[in-house]
């Protein structure tokens, strides 16, 4: 009895050993780590196609405003209520961040002093962006005003509030590779598309349906879900539903209107809002992209 | 030719302002006007294209209509009209005050648009670009959209 006691408790101990070790936040390797200085002005597409102003600036900040990140508005899921941080360059946000910090924060959802980030912050599809353009927008957001102010962090409930349980969901869902096996044959843009929808643009975090776990379900990639902030639909984009050539798709997403002239609506605006500030290329190309992507139903 | 496209033009948008005049139930009344003014904007948006050419007439009547919907519209949204197969938001009803500042703006830009009584297309382009901008605005927190 106490042989199997004393063997119980060994299982645990080595069980909680195990879990440590798996759940622990992983840091990039040195070698891998983005080397600086980057270019800010080449940072500013990158700030632009990552929608970071969406959650980072203040709810319904216009013009210059949208470039000051002192954290916005809750982001309210089943999951719990997500409080974007402070990331203007002040003492409240990054100022006291290394690009390697940085690069940690974006590739691997890693804080600097070594905890789990929720991936409410997309860092699931942050992972597929080059060290260049991280440091490239490490250096944008530096140039940026610096804003006063840590916004009190949002409520968590069990279990989602044990930061190490997002250890365990990161070796499932923490995938740096490309999605979307493209044909030989695809075009250059379609490529370039590729990577700011799957990378920077982080579409699918809206875009797709997630799984019960609450990572992307990549079988449906981009066919649409149900709004996480609420009711109502977030649309299929994927050519099994989405008939819009890829002008009209680019044009929707500099102007925000659809090829009937229905307007853009919902947290929509804001994408839109970002989206018109890239290069008509770099549009061109996402639409690219969203028609070579496997059509779902 | 031109006479003709202006003559269809017209022809074409004038029913998009008959719905004001109630005909059924609130959601019906004000889907009509939201799809007059979806036909309007296509109208106004492809001669600023150039997918059809400008024509003066036909633009001042799209602003015109405008007005006309703008102030038509916050009229069909009564209280309890917030079920069935309808994209308002629950919004409309929870934050009066917003709703009602969302649509007095709508109102105060399309009687401004339309008063520059254009001539030109870039002169329509600045005036459309007035209106439309609250399709955005007011599309952000007022509209759900199911499909």
């Amino acid at each position: 009895m106490r042989r199997l006691l004393g063997g119980l408790a060994g299982l645990i101990l080595l069980g909680a050993v195990a879990g440590f070790i798996v759940t622990a936040p992983q840091r990039l390797p040195d070698a891998d780590v983005a080397q600086g200085p980057g270019d800010a002005a080449r940072g500013a597409r990158i700030f632009w196609a990552g929608g970071c102003a969406s959650c980072h600036a203040a709810k319904g900040a216009k013009g210059n405003d949208r470039l000051k990140l002192g954290g916005g508005a809750v982001l309210k899921t089943a999951f719990g209520d997500f409080q974007p941080p402070n990331i203007s360059p002040g003492g409240d946000g990054l100022a006291n961040w290394t690009l390697a910090d940085f690069d940690n924060a974006m590739r691997r959802g890693v804080s600097p002093d070594g905890r789990h980030y929720y991936p409410a912050f997309p860092y699931t599809s942050y992972a597929r962006m080059t060290p260049a353009d991280i440091a490239d927008l490490f250096a944008y957001l530096g140039s940026l005003p610096a804003v006063a102010g840590k916004p009190a962090a949002g409520a968590m409930a069990f279990p989602y509030n044990i930061r190490r349980g997002i250890g365990l969901w990161k070796r499932v869902y923490l995938d740096a590779a490309p999605v979307v096996a493209l044909p030989a044959k695809a075009s250059a843009p379609s490529r370039a598309g590729q990577y700011l929808v799957e990378g920077p643009g982080h579409c699918s975090e809206c875009h797709s349906p997630r799984t019960p776990y609450g990572g992307v379900d990549k079988a449906r990639w981009l066919a649409g879900a149900a709004d996480p902030e609420g009711k109502g639909k977030i649309p299929n984009i994927t050519p099994g539903k989405l008939r819009w050539s890829a002008a009209e798709i680019a044009d929707y997403l500099k102007t925000g209107f659809t090829p009937d002239y229905d307007s853009v609506g919902g947290t929509m605006v804001e994408v839109q809002a970002n989206m018109a500030q890239l290069s008509d290329a770099d549009r061109a190309a996402i639409a690219a992209y969203l028609k070579a992507v496997p059509a779902v139903k | 030719m031109r006479m003709l496209a202006a003559v269809l033009a017209t022809a074409i948008i004038l029913p998009a302002i008959a719905p004001a005049v109630a005909f059924a139930g609130p959601l019906e009344d004000r889907q009509a006007i939201m799809k007059g003014n979806g036909r309007d904007t296509k109208l106004g948006g492809d001669m600023l294209k150039g997918v059809t050419p400008f024509d003066a007439a036909v633009a001042n009547k799209i602003l015109a209509n405008y007005v006309a919907a703008a102030k038509a519209f916050p009229a069909h949204f009564p209280a309890g009209s917030n079920g069935g197969d309808t994209e308002a938001s629950p919004a409309i009803w929870s934050k009066p005050a917003e709703w009602r500042a969302a649509t007095t703006k709508f109102q105060t830009d399309t009687v401004a648009a339309a008063a520059t009584k254009v001539s030109t297309q870039p002169e329509f382009g600045k005036a459309f670009g007035m209106v439309t901008a609250n399709c955005k605005s007011c599309h952000e927190g007022f509209r759900i959209k199911k499909d």
